[in-house]
């Protein structure tokens, strides 16, 4: 296919469109965040230091920073070695492990989040009312994307094979999982887990309903005394998360050439 | 969400279940052909089948359990209970109520509007974008970025329309300086309206990835044949491309329906004032204090979100493996 002249003109016409409807949004919010108050003339970056200085926002922020890392956590470890031993030993559960994984696609998080109150009247009781319980709830967020990316990994190696040779040299399923199938996953894990961190930064469903202060329910309230600083916290935390994804892609791109390759 | 490889990836199975036409391949040779089943197990005991290996199993099932399958069902079994627990129809009742009503129509306008602007609109960038090199330092950009953008929302997305045309926002002000006009006007933004515009940010990306494998799945050679035997473009797009492209164009409109329909924390943020979609109603019901026996209600409206979600989901699916016939 070899575009024609006016053909190029349109296309550049409409992409220039379609990049106006995304980045304007974007572009106003850094505006407003940078703004001085008032009619004052200039530029500020208050706004933006308001991050660190605020007890109240940075507490927030580390909360959900926190709960990012915790759900990476319990997701892999609940979810690599169960996936790993579905393969080898138990391949009949496959439908059923992936139904399971695949099914908060179909149930909306409000759902689950009106549903879950009295599994976490328990929670909180058993672990305290800190924000971090509130990882369970991510880590069934998660859940689709990161079986998603886990099982192509997996599906692109012979775990096999690999755990067989493993294990005729002697070596215990810990092992196997841990020191040989984990290492030649890590892009797939990797990269359910910046999905996982992406999503529970602006997870704001399940934090707001279950009154738990992270950083969107804590954006949420800043934004009715201070404007300018909420925006700032939530580009910021845009910022963060779009650095991450851009990450995956480059990670995802180098596998792609691997598996060419070789 | 976006899922185009689903349908594929069975395709490309290392250990799939089935043989080149579809058939099942006998259990037994199964079982031998798949390299530890024959010497695992009955290195134990000698017994074909053990109940050991499910065992490992236990927690994540208990996980799903809990924290998945217990809250569905409660919000399942709590639409048919009172606020004692007996059992009832009380609760679907409420959904006939005006509110209920006007709640659905409200979610079904803003979910079809944004599945229909953005499944038309996403496959317009996508066809801009799949026609470039594959190269294309441009290409490769825009599909990275509507990555990042089909899983932007909530709070952040808000605040991004707030700031463009709320009140006081940058397009607002240059609109009014330019023409006098006032864009922001009775505050739209805050409403059904506004909402649709809101949405079509996270809808039109999410329709360039999934939608753009549907094109790049296109071959070349197809095109070839159509001109060979005398097609015009018009012709090969009329004859040969749609028809291939409109089970998975309808797919993935399904998918963009559904993904407006859950879609819950923009709205949550930006509407204040009344309950023009479900999610919000819900939210009424369940934050309510002055009202008692509501949660029941949100149950009910819970459930109907679940059907509505479910239905669409069985039809997307559908859709999908009708398309992966072609498309691999």
């Amino acid at each position: 296919m070899t575009p024609t002249r006016s053909f190029r003109i349109v296309r550049a016409v409409l992409m220039v469109a379609f990049a106006a409807y995304f980045f304007v949004p974007l572009l106003a919010m850094f505006d407003f965040s940078t703004q001085n108050r008032g009619s004052a003339e200039g530029r500020t970056w208050d706004n933006w230091a308001f991050m660190v200085t605020d007890e109240d926002l940075r507490a927030s922020i580390i909360a959900s920073l926190l709960l990012s890392l915790f759900t990476v956590v319990l997701m892999v470890v609940l979810l690599v070695p169960t996936m790993v031993w579905v393969r080898l030993r138990v391949p009949g559960m496959r439908r059923i492990i992936e139904f399971l994984c695949l099914l908060p696609l179909t149930i909306p998080a409000l759902v689950i989040v009106v549903g879950i109150s009295n599994v976490y009247s328990w929670v909180t009781y058993l672990l305290g009312d800190s924000p971090l319980v509130l990882t369970f709830a991510y880590v069934v967020l998660v859940l689709p994307y990161s079986y998603r990316a886990i099982d192509s990994a997996l599906s692109a190696i012979d775990v096999a094979t690999l755990s067989e040779a493993a294990r005729s040299l002697g070596a215990g399923w810990f092992t196997v999982i841990v020191r040989i199938v984990l290492p030649n996953v890590t892009g797939g894990v990797l990269g359910a887990a910046f999905i996982a961190v992406a999503l529970v930064m602006g997870e704001y469903v399940f934090a707001s309903l279950l009154h738990f202060d992270t950083l969107p329910v804590a954006m949420a309230a800043l934004y009715k005394s201070n404007g300018a600083a909420a925006m700032a916290a939530a580009l910021a935390s845009m910022l963060f998360v779009v650095l991450l994804l851009m990450g995956l892609t480059l990670l995802s791109r180098d596998r792609h050439k691997q598996g060419a390759s070789s | 969400m976006g899922c185009p490889a689903r349908g594929r990836r069975h395709a490309g199975d290392p250990d799939g279940r089935a043989d080149h036409e579809g058939r099942r391949v006998p259990r037994d040779q199964l079982v031998e052909g798949h390299p530890l089943s024959t010497t695992a197990p009955s290195a134990g005991t000698g017994r074909r089948f053990s109940v050991g290996p499910f065992l490992a199993l236990i927690p994540f099932l208990a996980f799903v359990l809990v924290f998945l399958l217990v809250p569905t069902l409660t919000v399942v079994v709590g639409a048919f209970q009172d606020g004692d627990g007996r059992p009832t129809l009380g609760n679907l009742d409420a959904l006939t109520s005006e509110a209920a009503i006007s709640a659905l129509k409200g979610s079904l306008i803003l979910s079809g509007s944004t599945a229909v602007i953005g499944a038309a609109l996403g496959a317009l960038l996508a066809y801009l974008v799949v026609s470039m090199k594959p190269t294309s330092l441009l290409r490769r950009t825009t599909l990275a970025v509507s990555g990042v953008l089909a899983q932007f929302g909530g709070v952040t997305l808000a605040f991004a329309w707030i700031a463009t045309i709320g009140p006081v926002g940058v397009v607002t002000k240059a609109v009014m300086d330019l023409t006098g006009a006032d864009l922001y006007g009775s505050g739209w933004l805050f409403g059904l309206p506004g909402l649709v515009v809101v949405y079509c940010y996270f809808q039109i990306p999410l329709m360039v990835i999934v939608f753009a494998p549907a094109f790049e799945g296109l071959r070349p050679q197809w095109r070839e044949a159509a001109v060979n035997l005398g097609a015009s473009t018009w012709d090969y797009w009329r004859h040969v491309a749609l028809p291939l492209l409109t089970p998975a164009f309808l797919g993935a409109m399904l998918l963009l329906f559904a993904n407006a329909f859950a879609a819950y924390a923009t709205a949550a943020f930006l509407v204040s004032q009344g309950q023009p979609i479900v999610p919000l109603l819900i939210r009424q019901a369940i934050t309510s204090e002055v009202l008692l026996g509501q949660a029941n209600v949100g149950y009910a409206l819970a459930l109907e979100m679940i059907v509505v979600v479910t239905v669409v989901m069985i039809a997307y699916n559908l859709l999908l493996k009708r398309t992966s016939r072609w498309m691999r």
